[in-house]
């Protein structure tokens, strides 16, 4: 990578070099997916990512942030999500105080009062004001995480923010972003996010990985894992994941589970040890209670056999 | 041909077959071309994927249309035979609320020369509103449909996280200060409160064998509901769930029947409910129970799976959403009583066992959504639900 001058990112300039940038960085991602990030920065396109709980979106943001050396933003959505949430708001008791003090001053002046109460100071600056902030000299990546969560509304107004990267607070002005921030949003797709949102970005759908790109991340992430802890862990992953469950292990809770492995000591798998740490990877208890015991031992059997294969 | 207007051309390609291309990121994929390599087949799938897909439901459909068209990379002439992508007619996804209905209603004979009425007037006259779903003629039928799209399904409603200007509650910080500036007293005190929302509505519908007279009414009864203002999911099951939310947004008045009929391949089989809930808990919970919805279980309970799965998985239904009601055609005879095992399971965790066998009964749950209490009442145990009996 090619110094670049202040206020500029430093964008990779390959598909090969942005994939290398993150594998330094411990994150092993899908060729597909890395395409989709570099066009999204080549673009100045937001990034739509979809895909199950735990199959690394987050995580992606948070690289990408570290790869390009510059801040994460994050502002996490909810339910009614709104304004004073996710852009600004007046620090009301400061506000009032300074009128107070104003008062007692005798220096309250009715016209001035105004301009003296809506200024920088009194303002608190959340995650989407942060992003476009012109006192910033590089452009932040801004997480949008979980846009599902937040209703219909918020979206209709990240939709105005991201085609002209500016926000109007009635008492100051219009702010317009010094540097676009990069833009990525997440979707676990517990509902449809409206299609005007999506095709303004660019799409990528995160599935989970397959048992070789498991095994990598879990050496990247934890490299105290064993190859042979890895291979088995990853491929009774695999045969969870084929079972019939409400809610089923992402790579977030392998990880959790292969550092809880190391953490006591294991070097392979047994069926009592699973039926002990299966809380680390099923979080639902009737799914719990339904492999515990006999499924266990069956889905080790055959997660062995094949880990012995590879 | 160039890439670039090869390009353009399988994005019209993938218009034509359904998908929403958007104008702005097909000149993106354009301008990509010149940052990736081309020669390399994986990284263009990818692009072009990344920039022209954005439902994951379409990603099988893009990757098929991508093999077909840059086959052996000689792309085909235009004048491609679209149906072999896959090809279906753009639909509207929303149903445009009264004119188009209500045009097809008036044109259906015999009914439509009684004199329109207005949204919600119940008639007497036509077909008796006592008389059992099971024993209509055809044209009480009808007569019964045209009175069920119109009933004024008003749902109960739910307390949103969003505030809106009020007269009463909370003190309104920023319209305080806004106000009161000038004086530098508080002369006035504004007020907010949370807005609500109708409360969204999930039907789940059992079109198995024993509920085969009922559900010629069923499908007008969804159909009506669907209408209405809220979000309505709905699903049918014998043995297999389906998913018909689509339909009804698709397919107005009486087409929607038929085509229900058709895709759903186990009309008329024999019943699962506990299975069907299973799936739905699966594969659809986690998309469907947002905000607090109410749950509409339609069945008369004759249970041929393991009553032991009824069980758990309606606890979970249960546990996911506001108000549980299961409205069983059978209860409107006197002399039932809810004795199958499946039945059994089910009583303990539903809020309400209602009738749903003619008109009345339907009038009266209308009534009764109408006046469920906003909040969420915490989750009570009981061996034995309310059950009212309506005449």
């Amino acid at each position: 990578m090619s110094p670049t001058p202040a206020g500029k990112l430093a964008i990779p300039a390959s598909i090969d070099d942005l994939q290398q940038a993150m594998a330094d960085r411990q994150y092993v991602a899908a060729r597909a997916l890395t395409v989709s990030t570099y066009l999204a920065l080549r673009l100045q396109r937001p990034l739509f990512l979809e895909g199950e709980p735990g199959v690394g979106k987050t995580e992606l943001a948070k690289v990408l942030a570290a790869v390009l050396d510059t801040e994460l933003i994050r502002l996490q959505c909810y339910e009614g999500l709104d304004i004073s949430h996710a852009v600004y708001e007046w620090n009301y008791p400061r506000q009032i105080l300074e009128i107070r003090l104003l008062e007692s001053a005798h220096a309250l002046d009715p016209h001035a009062a105004e301009r003296e109460l809506f200024k920088d100071a009194f303002l608190i600056k959340r995650p989407l004001l942060r992003a476009i902030e012109q006192t910033r000299n590089r452009a932040p990546v801004l997480l949008i995480d979980e846009i599902d969560r937040a209703d219909e509304e918020f979206e209709g107004y990240l939709l105005e923010l991201l085609s002209d990267f500016q926000i109007t607070i009635p008492e100051l002005g219009t702010i317009p972003a010094a540097q676009p921030p990069i833009v990525i949003i997440t979707s676990n797709r517990t509902r449809e996010v409206h299609d005007a949102l999506k095709r303004r970005c660019v799409y990528a759908w995160i599935d989970y990985p397959d048992a070789a790109t498991e095994r990598r991340i879990v050496s990247a992430k934890l490299p105290g894992v064993s190859a042979r802890l890895a291979a088995q862990v990853t491929e009774f992953v695999q045969e969870l994941r084929s079972a019939e469950l409400y809610k089923t292990a992402g790579v977030s809770e392998t990880l959790d589970w292969a550092a809880a492995l190391v953490a006591l000591d294991r070097d392979q798998l047994d069926a009592d040890t699973i039926d002990e740490t299966l809380g680390l990877l099923l979080k639902n208890q009737e799914d719990i209670a339904a492999v515990r015991g006999e499924r266990v031992r069956a889905m080790l059997d055959r997660a062995l056999t094949r880990s012995a294969d590879s | 041909m160039s890439l670039a207007a090869n390009v353009l051309l399988f994005g019209r390609v993938l218009r034509a077959s359904g998908m929403d291309v958007h104008h702005g990121r097909l000149l993106d994929a354009v301008r990509a071309l010149e940052w990736i390599d081309v020669g390399n087949r994986l990284d263009f799938a990818a692009t072009l994927r990344a920039l022209l897909v954005h439902d994951r439901d379409d990603i099988a459909r893009f990757d098929r249309a991508f093999v077909l068209f840059f086959r052996a990379h000689r792309p085909p002439r235009p004048g491609l035979p679209l149906f072999s992508l896959g090809e279906r007619p753009r639909v509207v996804a929303q149903p445009t609320a009264g004119a188009s209905v209500r045009a097809e209603i008036d044109d259906l004979g015999p009914a439509s020369t009684a004199p329109a009425r207005a949204v919600g007037a119940w008639s007497a006259a036509s077909v008796s509103r006592t008389k059992d779903f099971g024993e209509l003629t055809d044209e009480e039928l009808e007569r019964a449909r045209l009175l069920l799209e119109r009933v004024p399904w008003m749902l109960s409603r739910r307390r949103t996280r969003r505030w809106r200007r009020a007269s009463s509650g909370a003190a309104d910080l920023r319209r305080l200060l806004r106000r009161n500036l000038m004086s530098g007293d508080v002369v006035d005190l504004p007020r907010r409160a949370r807005r609500e929302a109708a409360r969204p509505i999930v039907l789940i519908g059992d079109v198995s064998g024993s509920m085969e007279r009922y559900s010629r009414v069923f499908v007008h009864f969804v159909h009506g509901l669907a209408n209405s203002a809220t979000r309505v999911e709905c699903f049918v099951f014998a043995t297999r769930l389906t998913r018909i939310t689509p339909h009804l947004m698709r397919h107005q008045g009486v087409d929607a029947f038929k085509r229900l009929a058709r895709d759903v391949q186990d009309w008329g089989g024999g019943t699962r409910i506990g299975e069907a809930l299973r799936t739905f808990n699966m594969r659809w919970a986690r998309r469907v129970m947002r905000n607090g919805p109410v749950v509409l279980l339609v069945s008369d309970g004759w249970d041929r799976g393991d009553p032991s799965i009824l069980d758990r998985e309606l606890a979970r239904v249960r546990r996911s959403c506001h108000r549980l009601i299961w409205l069983n055609p059978l209860l409107g005879s006197a002399r039932y009583e809810p004795l199958t095992r499946g039945m059994q399971a089910a009583l303990r965790h539903v809020d309400d066992f209602l009738p749903a066998h003619n008109l009345n009964s339907l009038e009266q749950l209308a009534d009764h959504l109408r006046a469920l209490p906003a909040r969420t009442r915490p989750v009570r145990w009981r061996t034995r639900p309310r059950s009212t009996t309506w005449t």
